[in-house]
């Protein structure tokens, strides 16, 4: 995966690293499939914690995330043979959580349709007024420490289809390639820089109301300009 | 002035390289923009600050304890699968059978030439009763393996089958071969047992390597609704009977079993 925002050296260290992590997991699937089932254990305590961040974000909740990690190795140990092994094995496991948190979250969103009454929507869409009140707490950090505004950043999360939730954790927040993107949501390139930017703008336009004013205010008093991201998108 | 887009001012924050320059000058020098991309910045940081619960490194370990029980002996191997011995042992053995069969009817080819068709369809039909009655045979011995396994003892929570799997995995593909050339033959009762068989014998080798008793007892009942083990061993029967018989005219299965399925 390609990473962004990262001077050259640590750029070097994490690729040598990488390369090294590649070689040793290329070696745990051959011995794999050649019947140690054991070796498998590497890959396996190697990537949790990445699949963790990801299926976490994807999904939002723990329970669920530590099911995709888990169908994701099963997954991936059932179909070992179709690995390449030229291919990272970090990265094609990262691949098949993303594509079954996906079918989860489309799951999920089905029987939730199914289970929410009217009266139940109504009542989860209607606005508490205190919500409205401005904070007068400035920084991000607070921010995010702010229950109400929490509940409206995982609302916001929430509503955005499952492929703009895919695009924007994969992007924003694992700093993926938009190729990568793509091949998850199974679309083109340039449809999946579109999902990217459609998800920005859908939470923009659902938490601006309540971040925008004061973050621009704290970003005119700090005086720079905000970091842009570094690699191509 | 020309105002940056949204699309640009999102693409710039989230990396677009695409005049990014240019981008970058104009920000500079126009505060609408500047203020624009502030705002999107600020709603970017917060959601930065949403918590992420943290995995440790034994979180691994703990993943690996969990779904280490449900791993098949031995990873998926997709398209090499084609390259394992035991499917060169299975097409090999339906390649020698075809084999043998041609051979045989080219030299039973009588010098009458009265009777010459029945000859050589008898000897491929014996070829192929051969074949199928050691195949039914070794099916019969899973599937009895399986009914008759006792529940695991009391502080054994599960038991495996993951021997028993193997063997039905490796049978299915002689299994599909078999009950096609019995369509194509026209022997429907035993094509219709074959059929019944390969089911038992997938169900056998798509369930959990370590079943509980609960579950154990339910692949039990199953293999026990098809009645297959009582038409495997009709049909074995039969087909051990015509091997006897030397000059058998070509007949389909007469099974018992096929009709019993069919009531």
């Amino acid at each position: 995966m390609i990473r962004m925002s990262e001077s050259a050296g640590s750029t070097q260290a994490r690729e040598a690293l990488q390369s090294a992590a590649r070689e040793s997991d290329a070696i745990a699937v051959e011995r794999t499939l050649a019947g140690e089932r054991d070796a498998f254990r590497v890959l396996v305590e190697r990537h949790s914690q990445q699949l963790f961040r990801l299926a976490y974000r994807m999904t939002g909740n723990e329970h669920d995330a530590e099911e995709v990690v888990q169908e994701a190795f099963l997954r991936a140990y059932r179909n070992l043979g179709q690995f390449g092994s030229r291919a990272n094995f970090g990265t094609w496991a990262y691949r098949i959580a993303a594509n079954y948190a996906i079918d989860r979250m489309r799951q999920k969103r089905t029987e939730d349709a199914r289970r929410q009454t009217p009266s139940a929507l109504a009542e989860e869409q209607e606005q508490d007024p205190l919500d409205l009140v401005p904070d007068e707490r400035p920084t991000p950090d607070r921010l995010a420490g702010n229950v109400e505004l929490r509940k409206k950043m995982e609302q916001a999360l929430k509503e955005l289809s499952s492929s703009e939730r895919t695009a924007f954790v994969m992007r924003h927040w694992e700093g993926c390639a938009i190729e990568e993107i793509a091949a998850v949501l199974k679309s083109t390139t340039s449809a999946a820089k579109n999902t990217v930017f459609r998800s920005v703008q859908k939470l923009r336009r659902a938490l601006e109301p309540y971040v925008g004013a004061r973050g621009a205010l704290q970003a005119k008093a700090a005086g720079a300009a905000p970091e842009p991201r570094g690699t191509e998108l | 002035m020309k105002h940056l887009t949204e699309e640009e001012l999102i693409g710039y924050r989230e990396g677009e390289t695409t005049q990014r320059e240019g981008i970058a000058e104009h920000l500079t020098s126009c505060t609408a923009c500047r203020t624009e991309l502030d705002r999107l910045e600020a709603v970017l940081s917060a959601l930065d600050n949403l918590p992420l619960p943290e995995r440790g490194p034994e979180y691994g370990r703990a993943v690996w304890q969990k779904i280490a029980p449900q791993l098949p002996e031995k990873a998926g191997r997709g398209w090499r699968a084609w390259f394992e011995p035991r499917r060169w042992v299975a097409i090999g053995a339906m390649a020698a059978i075809v084999i043998a069969a041609f051979v045989a009817g080219r030299w039973s080819k009588p010098r009458d030439s009265g009777a010459p068709a029945a000859s050589v369809a008898q000897v491929r039909e014996r070829v192929l009763v051969v074949a199928v009655g050691e195949h039914l045979g070794k099916s019969e011995m899973v599937l009895m393996e399986l009914a008759n396994a006792t529940p695991p003892a009391p502080g054994q929570k599960q038991i495996n089958i993951a021997a028993e799997q193997q063997r039905a995995e490796d049978l299915l593909d002689a299994n599909r071969l078999y009950r096609e050339t019995a369509q194509q033959s026209g022997d429907a009762a035993l094509a219709d047992v074959l059929d019944d068989l390969e089911r038992v014998l997938l169900d056998v080798a798509h369930s959990p390597q370590e079943l509980t008793p609960a579950k154990l007892e339910s692949l039990q009942k199953r293999i026990e609704a098809h009645g297959i083990l009582f038409k495997v061993r009709v049909v074995g029967k039969e087909l051990q009977e015509k091997q006897k018989t030397p000059n058998s005219a070509p007949a389909p299965t007469e099974s018992k079993a096929g009709g019993r399925n069919k009531a």
